[in-house]
């Protein structure tokens, strides 16, 4: 591992606040002995909650992640937070913007916040995100909220290997839930029903639990709804109690933790070994080759990637 | 190479306005041209403390920190910005680039306390998108 890393690594420990971004614009950026710093960050890994909150855009996701960030640092919890925001497809820029609505939390002792551009590549982001979450545990972080919109399936991936999933719905989007895409109601261990100082707010808790009442097949688990007003703070102590209790409840799910580990290792495994088996490939010149192949007729893609496949991966 | 291209990681700009002016308007046009430049872009809103510009620049780790000021107080709160910004990072400094309301012989001034680049209003937005680009080839 170069030095430099070692320098970052050295500041992690000693609890500077600049080494640990740093250490996360390195690892986002897959820079040259990302995977050595990762291994050691690793290793310091302890008891960091992590607790994702989606939901359509404007629901008040960030507002939200303020005021609960700010509660429990006032509880004596430090905290990260994870705001991600989509990349543009065509130009790779991206605006960031929630940390608008997190202004004053950004001053706050123990507290530090991140925003985090989608960057394109599908499963990337939870990778990214999930890399960025053991720095901040490594760093000696009790809660990481990460904030993401409730809309692509990467993003779903990222909230999914949470301890804790809040969605947040909010009233007056036409037919209330129908706005939370499928597939995101599933993942929910709390709802919140968000700017509920608006018409309607009563009518979304409802929806949410005749759709719950529909939809349940373990009776046992009751996922609660709350109701909160972020931009004032009502009903965020309610909220924190609930996160609490819920936290405290599921500290010992083995299950939760071997999905968890399971999903990050396949991932991580896809990934790494397509970047490996594609740089190997492009670096050789055997991809313009094979190219070339196909179009002269010599060969085709499923026997080249077959090929590939047995002599880099099978031995 | 295409793939090349690739792997190179965006750069990140703080945008921010410190001070108590009014509008965020020049400030947003700004965000979404660096956004369409291939530039991640932290936009921090109005009403910005110094205190609040650093440390989102240190929790973001950004490339640039970006101001927009137009309430006329730009060399004083360059200055303050300045010195307490380079008493955090140290030897590991985060250029300043500001825009804004500046008159054309503030601009040396800026420069002398330390500001990286001034764009006063009226810059043309090629010049602006070039001079943040060049950034790009400064990061490690
Ligand atoms: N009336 C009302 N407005 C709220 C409430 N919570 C947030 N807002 C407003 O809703 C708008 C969007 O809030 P954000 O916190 O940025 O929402 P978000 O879900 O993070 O938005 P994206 O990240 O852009 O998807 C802002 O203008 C907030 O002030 C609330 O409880 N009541
Ligand atoms: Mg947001």
């Amino acid at each position: 591992m170069p030095n430099d890393w070692e320098e970052q690594l050295d500041g992690l420990k000693q609890g500077s606040v600049r080494s640990m971004a740093r250490l996360i614009t390195w690892v986002e950026n897959r820079r040259t002995g990302w995977m050595d710093a990762m291994k050691t960050i690793y290793r310091n890994n302890g008891q960091t909650r992590v607790i994702g909150i989606t939901g359509s855009p404007g629901a008040g996701k960030s507002t939200l992640t303020g005021k609960l960030t700010s509660t429990l640092v006032e509880k004596g919890y430090s905290v990260g937070v994870i705001a991600v925001d989509p990349s543009s497809p065509f130009t790779g820029g991206a605006l960031l913007g929630d940390r608008l609505r997190m202004k004053t939390i950004s001053t706050m002792e123990g507290v530090f916040v991140r925003s985090m551009a989608t960057r394109g590549a599908l499963g990337g982001l939870s990778l990214a995100a999930r890399d960025a979450v053991k720095i901040m545990d490594a760093f000696g972080k009790d809660i990481v909220i990460i904030e993401t919109v409730g809309v692509g399936q990467d993003e779903v991936e990222v909230v999914k290997t949470a301890d804790l999933v809040i969605v947040v719905c909010v009233p007056g989007q036409g037919d209330g839930i129908q706005a939370i895409k499928a597939g995101i109601m599933e993942i929910a261990d709390f709802f919140v029903v968000n700017k509920a100082d608006r018409e309607g707010a009563d009518q979304v808790v409802m929806d949410i639990q005749t759709m719950l009442s529909l939809s349940s097949q373990d009776n046992d688990i009751k996922v609660p709804v709350l109701k909160t007003v972020s931009t004032t703070g009502q009903g965020i102590p309610e909220l924190v109690e609930t996160m609490s209790d819920f936290l405290t409840n599921t500290e010992k799910t083995p299950k939760k933790t071997e999905n968890r580990i399971r999903e990050e290792l396949l991932v991580l495994l896809e990934k790494e070994t397509a970047r490996a088996l594609r740089k190997n490939w492009v670096d050789k010149g055997l991809l313009d080759k094979a190219v070339e192949n196909i179009i002269s007729g010599e060969r085709d893609p499923y026997s080249i990637v077959q090929e590939v496949i047995k002599t880099s991966l099978i031995n | 190479m295409e793939n090349k291209e690739q792997k190179k990681a965006p750069l990140r700009v703080l945008l921010g306005k410190p001070g108590l002016d009014g509008h965020d308007k020049g400030a947003k046009i700004i965000a979404s041209l660096l956004r369409d430049a291939g530039i991640e872009v932290i936009y921090t809103g109005l009403r910005q403390s110094i205190e609040q510009i650093i440390a989102a620049a240190i929790q973001e780790d950004v490339d640039i920190i970006a101001l927009s000021i137009l309430s006329g107080v730009h060399l004083e709160l360059s200055r303050k910005l300045l010195y307490e910004l380079n008493s955090v990072t140290k030897a590991d400094l985060i250029p300043v680039i500001i825009g804004g309301v500046i008159p054309k012989q503030d601009i040396k001034s800026l420069k002398q306390i330390g500001v990286a680049e001034v764009f006063p209003v009226g810059s043309s937005f090629d010049d602006i998108i070039k001079i943040f680009k060049s950034y790009e080839q400064k990061k490690v």
